[in-house]
């Protein structure tokens, strides 16, 4: 039903430019797998050499087991879904979802069967003998889903399918999606600039910078202990501070700032007398009226308040000017400070995390 | 029109639309109703216009259709067109699709000038460089004889190969445009779409890239179709004692029998006969005007 796929050290030069830079990763039998970066880091490039409309320049693309050099997109275990969908417009609906069985050579009562089962599964009755104009930005969303699960893949590749849509359509969709991949088994790898998208539906998720993996993991654990300062700032809000590593006992390291001397974790690739900065997320962040021995403290007046509903983003300026973040639960019983007020804003050593720059690659891994 | 008055004012937009519609009366208007009332009147000597027997007559087409040798003309003309418009296509398509979707974009400049290049030069004397090629003594028969792959030179120039090669040539640019312009307007990712579920290259020109570009290889069959149809030049110059182009009589009427009332018959014939031709044919493979027209 599903396979797995091995990227082996795989790099794509596109001229002098290298837009995927030795990524090694294995992505599960079954798994929903993102790919995570900005505009540009190389995600589709990815895509595409899974899917086999390029070989990569180095390393090598492997597909339960098997080298797939050389086999072309049409031979290839594979699905993709395009970024603009691609659907066909001058076919139904119905012959759009069988392309596949019909290249197959699929008998017309088989596959038109085959299409009312597909439809079914995305929830889209009656619609067999629509023309793709006459359906919404979901609607066809649908039908691509369902013509790429048509030829049966043991891989289905997403190159951002919902960035298209409206916010409440795109939630109703990841939730449909995931459910999708459940129900059918197939290895899944999605590609999304969305951190909220990555996080809320993948199994696993692979951050990227500039066509450099920098680091995979499971949701939680990426945003709970990013490796690098890219990863952290990229998923997720921070508030940052700049210093030089004192020393180091117990993985705890003390950390010289122009705020103060603040205790951290510390990260990989970091060590004893090396500049670098501490990240600590703003709902670890909370704000007293006295400084906390125990604590990392820094003297602040609140100067912003914005109230999201459910939290409350408090925004405070240190003494040198710079502001800061602390989100803190909505409750009326406990109100946030009121503006110009002057506090402590206190985080935990254990929840903050001195961290390296982002992985350019140069060093390997 | 407000549109224009309101884009180009009231002056530009009055020279504009005088323009255009003196083009539109005293350039093809105008004329074709004057041919058309002379193929209804009979061509007479002067003492007797506007005597008795100067009438409205439909005798002018009769003469066509009494004629079995112009009647096999008209046939031959028709059938020739239609075989050199199947060449355009076939040899323009690969093109087409491969200045489209395959080279990269300044590669495609560089390639159109070139083929761009030879329509500078004026269609008679491109017939003649043909007429040249083609000839007994010509660089072809030379270079198959150099090359050993025909012992004598072949006398190419009868028949109608030579019209049909010539008239390829002359017109198959017209071919290429309209079906470039197609497949360009197709969303690359469709045929990446197609291939990836497994389609074969034959299979997804079949279903995706030759359905999006139907409209574009409609209008330029029917281009080239026309243009051949009512060719002058390339026949009166590779065309030989026995192949002759419906036109070719048409002028014989006009300028050798100085009869302008048959002429302008057969002239509205081919018009009309070749209109129902390509209507016919755009009905049997389920092509619509407006589609043409895009
Ligand atoms: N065919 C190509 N030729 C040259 N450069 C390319 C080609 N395809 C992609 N690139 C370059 O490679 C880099 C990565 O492109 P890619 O499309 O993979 O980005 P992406 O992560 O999918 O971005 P987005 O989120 O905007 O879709 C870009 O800088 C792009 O300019
Ligand atoms: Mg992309």
């Amino acid at each position: 039903m599903s396979e797995d796929v091995h990227l082996s050290q795989i790099s794509m030069d596109f001229g002098s430019f290298r837009a995927v830079n030795n990524v090694e990763v294995t992505i599960k039998p079954g798994e929903f797998f993102s790919f995570l970066g900005p505009s540009g880091c190389g995600k589709t490039t990815i895509l595409r050499l899974i899917s086999g409309f390029m070989d990569p320049t180095e390393g090598a693309i492997k597909i339960g087991g098997k080298d797939m050099r050389g086999i072309r997109p049409n031979a290839r275990p594979t699905a993709l879904i395009f970024q603009n969908l691609a659907l066909f417009p001058l076919m139904p609906i119905w012959e759009n979802i069988t392309f596949g069985l019909e290249v197959r050579g699929v008998p017309k009562a088989i596959r038109r069967a085959k299409a009312e089962e597909l439809l079914q599964l995305v929830d889209l009755h009656d619609s067999a003998d629509k023309r793709v104009s006459q359906l919404s930005g979901g609607q066809k969303q649908r039908v691509a889903i369902a013509r790429a699960l048509a030829v049966e893949p043991k891989v289905m590749l997403l190159d951002e399918p919902l960035s298209a849509l409206d916010l409440k359509l795109r939630q109703h969709m990841r939730a449909e999606l995931r459910a999708i991949q459940k129900r059918t088994g197939v290895t899944f790898i999605y590609i999304t600039h969305d951190q909220g998208e990555a996080l809320a539906m993948s199994d696993r998720v692979g951050v990227m910078s500039q066509g450099v993996l920098q680091q995979v993991a499971t949701p939680q654990e990426i945003y709970n202990n990013p490796t690098n300062g890219f990863v952290a700032s990229f998923v997720g809000e921070n508030n940052v501070f700049t210093g030089r590593v004192k020393s180091v006992s117990d993985g705890i390291a003390v950390f010289d700032t122009p705020k103060g001397n603040f205790s951290a974790k510390l990260g990989q690739n970091v060590s004893v007398g090396d500049t670098s900065k501490l990240y600590v997320r703003p709902e670890f962040c909370t704000l007293h009226r006295e400084a906390d021995a125990k604590a990392n403290s820094i003297a602040v007046e609140v100067s912003e308040i914005a109230f999201e509903g459910n939290f409350v983003n408090v925004f405070v300026k240190d003494h040198s000017g710079d502001t800061h973040m602390v989100q803190v639960q909505n409750d009326p019983a406990v109100p946030p400070p009121a503006l110009q007020t002057s506090c402590q804003m206190v985080f935990n050593p254990a929840s903050c995390m001195i961290l390296a720059e982002a992985n350019t690659g140069h060093s390997g891994h | 029109m407000q549109e224009l008055i309101r884009r180009y004012g009231i002056s530009l937009s009055v020279i504009m639309a005088a323009m255009t519609a003196f083009w539109l009366l005293a350039l093809v208007v105008i004329p074709n109703l004057v041919l058309f009332k002379f193929s209804f009147r009979l061509y007479l000597p002067v003492d007797q216009l506007g005597g008795p027997n100067d009438v409205y007559t439909l005798k002018n087409y009769i003469t066509f259709f009494d004629s079995p040798i112009h009647i096999n003309v008209f046939f031959a003309t028709i059938m020739y067109s239609s075989i050199v418009t199947i060449i355009c296509l076939i040899v323009t398509y690969p093109i087409a699709y491969m200045l489209a979707k395959v080279l990269k974009p300044t590669d495609t400049a560089t390639f159109f000038l070139v083929l761009l290049i030879p329509l500078w030069v004026s269609e008679i004397l491109r017939s003649f460089a043909w007429f040249i090629i083609l000839s007994a003594q010509g660089p072809l028969n030379a270079f198959l004889v150099g090359i050993g792959l025909i012992e004598k030179p072949i006398r190419w120039i009868t028949g109608f190969q030579a019209v049909v090669v010539g008239l390829v040539y002359a017109y198959i640019l017209f071919m290429l445009l309209p079906i470039y312009n197609a497949i360009q307007a197709l969303d690359t990712n469709q045929i990446e779409a197609s291939q990836d579920l497994g389609a074969s290259t034959w299979r997804t020109h079949w279903r995706v890239v030759i359905p999006h570009s139907k409209p574009g290889i409609a209008s330029g069959c029917v281009m080239v179709f026309m243009l051949c149809a009512g060719s002058v030049v390339v026949p009166s110059t590779l065309a030989s004692t026995n192949s002759r182009w419906f036109t070719e009589i048409i002028q014989q009427w006009m300028f050798e029998g100085l009869d302008w009332n048959v002429g302008s018959a057969y002239a509205f014939l081919l018009l009309v006969l070749c209109i129902v031709f390509v209507s016919l044919v755009m009905r049997v493979l389920n092509v619509r005007l407006v589609d043409i027209a895009k």
